[in-house]
């Protein structure tokens, strides 16, 4: 292999962003030499298995994702502006589609989402960390990994461009040579391992580490939402990692399960896909309606209303999601028997989160709301997804979606979902939490005019599409007609506004770390209802030094009312905690070579990285690490200097 | 941990760590069980597009596959004997039978080779058609997970030599058991749905 097929060559924009990849990677490597930080890097971060230190470390790489996802956008959409643009040509314009829906779903939406509950449900629950701590640190590895994987293939070997979706036989060796796709194929693998692994390590934490008296009807509402996430992930994630699998076999070993040669069955793909990738839809908007709930409960200063309600349309969206994955290619020719039942099944899945809409309106109804940054982004969401869920019930609709599928209608339909439904939920749950991870409230002002803009800039980005659907104007097309100009024009305006009010959030980050004033209270917003305000800020390694009998579902909130903390100081015990590893990093840091090797087909090399993998796999096994008990004495200083007693 | 230690019950249960890894090996088994079925329907809808290549029936032969069929059943029988040991606290015959179950399970990895060996040779590749292709990714799918079930039960042979049966060690075989079990039930399905089914169509 020549060099110049190794690196992406021609494309001054790729250029651009092999410079800007350069310069950060050595200013990062500079600032860690020059200020020493190697050791603290190790010892803090790359080794933790501390539930809070992998969800900081979750989000900062979600961020750093949304950013990448928002250039493409952004370079999309000003190819879009205006008529015959020469911005962008066909293939960069393909690729850039690719990499900015996949990056945003799998390595945006999902990681922002477990980064929320890595931190957040162990601290609801009244637990010490996660059940598994080591596996909870080699699932944010294996995320990273194939974070990094998927990233670098823009500018080494080509990125992917047949778009998230992938359908085959466009994504097959035939009409897609080059480790381009493999690079998606791959990159999806290697983070799925992870994610499987925290439905599983998420599901165990809530089902065997909860408080005494806490039943699971008295869970806060997002550990509720976690938990059935946690189930969907367990049942869909085998089957993309089955897909996953055939595909790559198909590609790289000749076999014949997508292609158009020795009796394939390329609509095998779609079926697969979507039957992962339509829980996966609602493994990134569960959780966003669990955080939705508790903004909403604490700064409506009221209980959930229909907490049980709530508890159960969770639970049957998460069975119908299941159910519906036909309706993404009603098209496609299954026939009116099939396309009817996938439709009925699809509108079905309006009832229960109608429910939800309700019971949040329920909740504000007469209540005394407190207009912090994070109840704008859950009040905002509201109006907005409903607008989102209603055209979704017109593409529901199998005869009529002959007319919007594959159009903007239907872009514009998902963006209204996933933007204000996953997105807002993310921005909401970062503020609302904030002080508990960093130990400062981010600057409201700051974050109010990101959050105003933010939310004008969605609305003129994306609701101009659905006319621009109506009007024909189909997806993926990489340049405009004349008479799709002045919407296309009007759209774009919105992103930079989106993309402007991105850049204000994160100055808000900066300026907060400089500025704000230092928590000093647990319950930083004064109106905390559930066990993660009863900790005291910055959360100690142990997050409880005694765990609180649960009574009802505002658990805190009874605590509070009976002067309770969990600083007990007569009950103390040593607390057990799991010793920091490098195993996680290192293996799943082979692994990420073995599936780069596999991406450019260097199969001896693949099978070295593999078993480099199993090595780890053994030692780990042999691995008897105990931990290590934190005295009483330690418990007590802690406790102490941390509330101020 | 050992303050945490029950004095009754299975030795695999007694600590609440025990009992979260089983919890959460069941749960990765009802993924596994996600992960065959979507390779089953694969196969399912795969079924009879053998394109140029000879179809299952001229190729299979209850023989061989009854005789491997025979090997695992045999193998899951002697792991429930080994965890029977374990629970009456009998690290001899604990390990004697596991090695019988790896010798069982390498004998069913050997007729398996040897069978896909043969298969090939006879025209019917993975790359042959979709049919095969679906065919070699189930049966071999769950011919690696025997493969690496069997390299699991050779480390925690070692381990239990060198540290016996505590709370730990029974823990990691016990779950080892409840795999290499599962397996046995994939295979069922792979002979009655895969070898019953494509001998007689």
């Amino acid at each position: 292999m020549q060099l110049d097929e190794f690196f992406v060559t021609g494309e001054p924009l790729i250029y651009g962003g092999m410079v800007a990849i350069a310069l950060v990677t050595s200013a990062i490597l500079f600032i860690l030499t020059y200020f020493k930080k190697w050791g603290w890097l190790w010892r803090e971060w790359l080794t933790t298995v501390d539930h809070k230190k992998i969800g900081i470390m979750y989000i900062l790489s979600a961020l750093a994702m949304l950013f990448r996802g928002g250039a493409d956008a952004l370079m999309m959409r000003t190819q879009l502006a205006f008529p015959n643009m020469q911005f962008l040509n066909a293939q960069h314009y393909d690729e850039i589609f690719t990499t900015h829906g996949t990056v945003m779903i799998i390595f945006m939406a999902m990681p922002f989402l477990i980064g929320l509950m890595n931190i957040i449900v162990p601290l609801q629950i009244g637990a010490r960390d996660f059940a598994f701590p080591f596996v909870n640190a080699l699932s944010f590895w294996s995320f990273f990994f194939g974070a990094m994987l998927f990233n670098i293939s823009f500018v080494i070997g080509g990125a992917p461009d047949a778009g998230w979706t992938s359908y085959t036989p466009l994504a097959g060796a035939a009409m897609s040579p080059g480790p381009g796709q493999n690079f998606y194929l791959m990159g999806l693998q290697l983070s799925g391992i992870g994610t499987l692994a925290t439905g599983i390590n998420l599901m165990v934490t809530i089902l065997k580490m909860r408080a005494p008296g806490m039943t699971l009807f008295k869970m806060p509402i997002f550990t509720w939402s976690t938990f059935i996430t946690s189930f969907i992930i367990v049942f869909a994630f085998p089957i993309l990692t089955v897909a996953l699998a055939l595909m790559t076999i198909d590609r790289i070993f000749g076999s014949q399960f997508f292609t158009l040669t020795g009796e394939g069955m390329p609509m095998m793909w779609a079926n697969l896909f979507w039957m992962w990738g339509h829980p996966e839809v609602y493994i990134v908007i569960l959780p966003a309606f669990g955080i939705f709930s508790e903004v909403i409960a604490t700064f409506a200063r009221k209980r959930l209303f229909g907490y049980n309600a709530m508890v159960w349309s969770i639970i049957l969206i998460a069975g119908l999601s299941f159910l519906v994955w036909v309706h993404h290619f009603f098209t496609m020719g299954a026939g009116a028997f099939v396309n009817s039942v996938f439709s009925i099944t699809t509108m079905l899945i309006a009832v229960p989160t109608g429910v939800k809409i309700f019971n949040w309106l329920a909740t504000l109804y007469k209540s005394r709301i407190v207009l912090t940054v994070p109840m704008l982004w859950s009040l905002a969401f509201i109006p907005s997804f409903v607008i989102g869920g209603v055209t979704g019930v017109m593409l529901g609709m199998a005869a009529t979606d002959y007319q919007y599928h594959n159009t903007y209608f239907l872009v514009s339909h998902f963006h209204y979902v996933l933007i204000p439904g996953t997105v807002f939920a993310c921005f909401a749950g970062l503020v609302y939490w904030y002080p508990k991870m960093f130990g400062h409230k981010l600057n409201e002002r700051i974050g109010k005019w990101s959050f105003w803009l933010f939310l004008i800039g969605f609305h003129v980005c994306f609701f101009p599409q659905y006319f621009l659907g109506l009007d024909g104007m189909a997806r993926r097309i990489f340049t405009i007609t004349p008479e799709w100009f002045t919407l296309n024009f009007i759209s774009t305006m919105g992103a930079f506004m989106m993309g402007l009010a991105f850049a204000i959030f994160v100055y808000c980050i900066y300026y907060s770390y400089r500025y704000s004033e230092r928590e000093i209270s647990g319950d930083a917003w004064g109106y905390g209802r559930t066990l993660e305000w009863a900790t005291p800020t910055p959360i100690p390694a142990y997050n409880f030094a005694t765990v609180p009998q649960v009574n009802t579902h505002d658990a805190f909130l009874e605590m509070k009312e009976k002067g309770k903390t969990t600083f007990d100081e007569e009950n103390l015990e040593p607390i057990h905690m799991p010793n920091n590893t490098g195993k996680p990093f290192i293996m799943m840091g082979i692994l990420f070579f073995a599936s780069f090797f596999l991406v450019f087909e260097w199969i001896t090399l693949a099978v070295i990285g593999l078993i480099g993998g199993l090595v780890m796999m053994i030692i780990r096994s042999f691995d008897y690490d105990d931990g290590h008990h934190i005295e009483v004495d330690e418990i007590k200083r802690t406790e102490r200097a941390a509330r101020g007693l | 941990m050992s303050e945490n230690q029950l004095n009754a019950g299975p030795l695999e249960y007694r600590t609440h760590e025990g009992q979260m890894n089983i919890t959460g090996f069941w749960i990765f088994l009802a993924a596994e069980i996600a992960l065959f079925a979507t390779l089953f329907a694969t196969y399912a809808v795969l079924f009879g597009r053998t394109a140029d290549a000879p179809s299952p029936g001229e190729l299979f032969q209850p023989g061989i596959v009854l005789v491997m069929t025979f090997l695992l059943l045999t193998s899951s029988f002697t792991c429930g004997v080994a965890i029977h040991n374990m629970r009456e606290g009998t690290v001899k015959g604990l390990i004697t039978w596991l090695i019988i179950t790896i010798v069982l399970g390498l004998a069913f990895l050997g007729f398996e080779i040897y069978e896909f060996v043969h298969y090939s040779h006879e025209g019917a590749t993975m790359q042959s058609s979709s049919y095969w292709s679906a065919f070699y990714v189930l049966a071999g799918t769950h011919g690696v997970h025997v493969t690496l079930g069997i390299g699991w039960v050779i480390l925690l042979l070692i381990q239990l030599k060198q540290r016996g049966l505590t709370a730990v060690t029974s823990n990691k075989v016990f779950i080892v058991s409840l795999y290499w079990h599962f397996l046995d039930v994939i295979w069922i399905f792979i002979f009655t749905s895969v070898y019953l089914i494509g001998m007689v169509v």
